[in-house]
């Protein structure tokens, strides 16, 4: 263009439509680094808002891990615990030690003896520490009449007051913990009678009103239980299902009714399956509330539709030519599928049924609507005991007023995830190992 | 327990019976397994089934009749004055029973008339239960002798073996539709019931939702206001908050996953992204009451707003977070989908890759856009512990999203968790409830389901 010569006014013309040109092509690009911004702006909401999730229920969750003991000299005196001296342990286990643990706190609490005092003295302690004592009294009688130094469970108010979850600055009245409670927790503080301990009370009981008396070994053995009867029930139905559909089945109506209802269970919500589980297994077989076996059952069906469609895709990517060679050999069709294309779609179908039991550990709708909401302090023994699973316990208290169970809402979220990533890496690491491609 | 044992020998019998079956059937040819029709283990899974299946069937038959036969039997057995009491009466005295019989704790001190009963049952239970060990076992070697005896080197075993685990594959997949009819059934049973009390134009159209029947029968408002108006507005609002959350977010994700990620990025940013979608809801809705919630109403405290505590807004916005890896892996396979010819097209004629995306890839994947955003609404709208946790329980027609609202599912939840009694209009109008969520939530996932199906066929 340039050794072209052209008259000015030509060149002026085409010189401004080069700048606008130029104009208009920077303009484009500002639109594409904008839009380009805008899709990575989405993913770091997104990734951000994970974090802020993560976070927070780490870090109110983290003190819950831990638990705060009292050095307290307890006076098992002898003529509340044993006044016969008898040394019967049928007398013992019955015998009155919060005389004998009042009797302790008189002496180690200034102040305690008006009612008001009292009661500010019983509340610095857990309340199970009559059965600490007897529990000990039992093992060995021989304490009786003597005054042991013993590391108690504080209660849960004091517990957060050594976390620093209670400001001390704050007026009495604001306060759970009043002056006098605060006076004598800072006495024992220099005595060095204060200390924190890791909290195993929370792996090894089930509820309780008493925040740091409760755990969670009793939900987490009822999802054990409930998750053993949602994979024996789902598993075998589920592969069989999607054995018959890809295998056997002829296309025709009746199939693909299936599959159509299949996919739309898939996307049913869950709370559904509660009311279908309330109506049927509960009103109609009559079978019992609260039991890991319906809950079982109800997850079961939900996850149902998961593992048929992992299962019938895993299946599918085994090459039709495994099955042309087995029958070429003469095995019949249900021989080619169990001993050829079933053990070669298994990791395939493992993985989709371990995301499925993932999906059922977490459900808590359903659960609700079969009774799985009581409150229940022992840990079940078996498939028809009173039962509650995890994600419910979070339920039960994320609803409770306490300040120390918000902190146990979430150690046990935190321990539900944990299981929950723990299947899921599985899940993965299986998938990975055994993957094949044809 | 002791049916578990029960079926622990029937399982036992049938283990030795396949052991039986295979031995016979080797013996007839003396040995040689060329001599057979089938392979060896056959005969056995022959004669185990036999043993097993029909006596299983019977015993899962009996156990599912047997609580009601019991208990009919028992109230028959009853003195004439306690079979004139009312049904809840009746059921308080059954339990009372019950408790007594397995050694708990009752509610009263138990009258002779109750203490007999409780003998009864026990008795009654005892024998049911060793009348279904006799026939249970009974059936077992019975099947045990039938399978057995039929075992001939001629005899056709593998045939048949397979027959019958190609039933049992058909009645596994049919289970999938019993569901459907089962819910179907077990909704619309118990709506009928409701709408026989309550009228459904009432419901449907009713602006005042107050479930709580009253104790007594003359109480002011005693019959309860059943108008399921305020209930779907705040199911409304707080799925359109959530989507106004997860639909920018997830596609601007999907479109920047699917479209300028590096593969290194989206294999990484792809699974945390998942993480969302795999995180338990009822850990949203705490996550929702314990952050979310108070962060906006110190926020609207800040600049003047009254918000409630229990605001549309932050369970709506934290339902929204749980629903982006929806929209966002839905419409990633969606816009991977699209040919690439369409945007070696779009290049060639001189656009950006934006312009690409906005004019060209962008109207080719609507439909399916669209179908995964329908499937994300009806995960919103029958999504529970979320709102269960973060909104109100209290009615309220606003459009306001700083006030609490309540929704569908709440509402189910309130009305069923607790003591009830199921045949009160209160436990009845929780299935009306879920009667209206199944149709809704399905109608959009049949027509977003066909949407995308018919959208990959384009492409195909």
């Amino acid at each position: 263009m340039t050794d072209i010569p052209a008259n000015d006014a030509t060149n002026d013309a085409e010189a401004r439509t080069r700048t606008r040109e130029a104009a208009l092509i920077r303009k484009r690009y500002r639109a594409e680094r904008r839009f380009r911004m805008y899709g990575l702006a989405a993913i770091l909401a997104a990734l951000g808002m994970l974090t802020v999730l993560l976070v927070s229920i780490v870090s109110a969750g983290l003190p819950a891990f831990t638990t705060t003991q009292i050095a307290l000299d307890l006076n098992f005196d002898a003529g509340d615990i044993d006044p016969g001296g008898s040394r019967d342990p049928a007398k013992l286990a019955s015998a009155n030690y919060r005389g004998a643990l009042l009797k302790s706190l008189r002496a180690e609490f200034p102040g305690s003896e008006t009612r008001q005092g009292r009661r500010d003295a019983l509340n610095m302690i857990s309340n199970n520490v009559p059965f600490v004592m007897r529990d000990m009294v039992l093992a060995d009688p021989f304490i009786i009449g003597t005054t042991q130094r013993v590391w108690v469970k504080s209660s849960a108010d004091i517990d957060q007051l050594a976390k620093g979850s209670i400001d001390r600055t704050l007026p009495e009245s604001d306060r759970r913990v009043d002056n006098r409670q605060l006076a004598w927790f800072e006495k024992l503080e220099r005595e060095e009678r204060i200390r924190t301990v890791f909290n195993s009370t929370f792996f090894t009981t089930a509820d309780s009103r008493e925040p740091e008396q409760a755990g969670i070994l009793g939900a987490v053995i009822g999802s054990a239980l409930t998750l053993i009867i949602t994979l024996l029930l789902s598993f075998p139905v589920g592969v069989m299902a999607a054995v018959y559909l890809e295998e056997f089945a002829p296309k025709n109506r009746w199939t693909d009714l299936i599959e159509v209802n299949i996919n739309n269970l898939a996307a049913v919500p869950s709370i559904v399956f509660g009311l279908l589980g309330l109506a049927v297994f509960l009103n109609f077989f009559g079978l019992p509330r609260s039991a890991p076996v319906v809950g079982g059952m109800v997850l079961a069906l939900m996850t149902l539709p998961t593992i048929i469609i992992a299962s019938r895709a895993a299946l599918k990517a085994v090459p039709p030519s495994i099955r042309e060679a087995a029958l070429g050999m003469g095995a019949s069709r249900l021989q080619t599928v169990t001993h050829h294309v079933l053990p070669l779609a298994m990791p395939g179908i493992l993985t989709g049924t371990i995301i499925g039991m993932a999906q059922a550990l977490g459900e808590t709708a359903p659960l609700l609507m079969i009774g799985m909401v009581a409150f229940i302090v022992d840990v079940p023994g078996g498939f028809t005991d009173p039962a509650t699973v995890l994600p419910v316990q979070i339920f039960l208290w994320a609803d409770a007023p306490e300040r120390a169970f918000v902190e146990r809402t979430s150690a046990a979220i935190m321990v539900l995830l944990t299981f929950l990533i723990m299947m899921n890496l599985f899940a993965v690491l299986l998938r990975k190992k055994f993957e094949r491609r044809w | 327990m002791n049916s578990l044992i029960l079926v622990a020998v029937l399982l036992l019998l049938s283990a030795i019976g396949y052991q039986f079956g295979r031995k016979r059937a080797l013996a007839g040819t003396g040995g040689e397994i060329r001599g057979l029709h089938s392979l060896p283990g056959y005969y056995g899974a022959y004669v185990a089934l036999w043993c097993a299946l029909p006596a299983l069937l019977v015993i899962a038959i009996w156990l599912s009749a047997q609580g009601g036969i019991v208990d009919s039997l028992l109230i028959a057995g009853l003195p004439a004055s306690a079979q004139t009491l009312s049904t809840g009466e009746l059921s308080l005295l059954l339990s009372d029973i019950r408790n007594l019989a397995s050694g708990d704790i009752t509610s009263r001190t138990p009258s002779p008339m109750v203490l007999a009963a409780a003998e009864r049952y026990n008795d009654l239970r005892s024998t049911g239960f060793a009348a279904m060990v006799v026939v249970g076992l009974a059936l077992g070697m019975a099947g045990f002798f039938f399978g057995w005896r039929a075992i001939n080197p001629e005899f056709r075993a593998r045939p048949r073996v397979e027959r019958i685990v190609h039933w049992a594959l058909i009645v596994a997949s049919a289970i999938a539709i019993l569901t459907t009819i089962g819910i179907v059934m077990s909704l619309l049973f118990e709506s009928i019931r409701f709408f026989s009390r309550v009228s459904p134009v009432e419901f449907l159209f009713g602006l005042n939702w107050s479930p709580q029947t009253a104790l007594r029968a003359e109480q002011v408002g005693s019959t309860g206001a059943f108008g399921a108006v305020p209930i779907f507005a705040g199911t409304f609002l707080i799925t359109i908050i959530a989507m106004l959350v997860a639909v920018p977010v997830g596609l601007f994700s999907a479109i920047y996953m699917a479209e300028y990620a590096s593969p290194r990025f989206r294999a990484i940013i792809k699974p945390i992204l998942e993480i969302l979608a795999g995180i338990p809801t009822v850990v949203y809705g705490f996550f929702a009451a314990l952050t979310i919630a108070p962060f906006f109403r110190g926020f609207g405290e800040s600049i003047g707003l009254d918000v409630a505590s229990e605001s549309a807004l932050a369970a709506g916005v934290v339902m929204g977070i749980m629903i982006i890896p929806f929209v966002s892996s839905l419409s990633d396979d969606v816009i991977n989908a699209v040919p690439q010819s369409l945007r070696d097209g779009s290049f060639a004629m001189g656009a950006t890759h934006s312009e690409t995306i906005r004019q060209v890839i962008i109207p080719a994947a609507l439909p399916g856009i669209v179908g995964s955003v329908l499937l994300a609404t009806s995960r919103a709208i029958g999504e529970t512990m979320i709102v269960v946790m973060a909104a109100g329980l209290a009615s309220n027609l606003t459009a306001n999203p700083l006030e609490a609202v309540t929704t569908v599912t709440v509402q189910i939840v309130t009305l069923l968790v607790g003591d009830q009694e199921f045949d009160s209009s209160k436990t009845l109008a929780a299935f009306a409830l879920g009667l209206v969520l199944f149709v809704i939530t399905l109608c959009l996932n049949v027509i977003a389901l066909s949407v995308v199906r018919k959208y990959r066929e384009k492409y195909d």
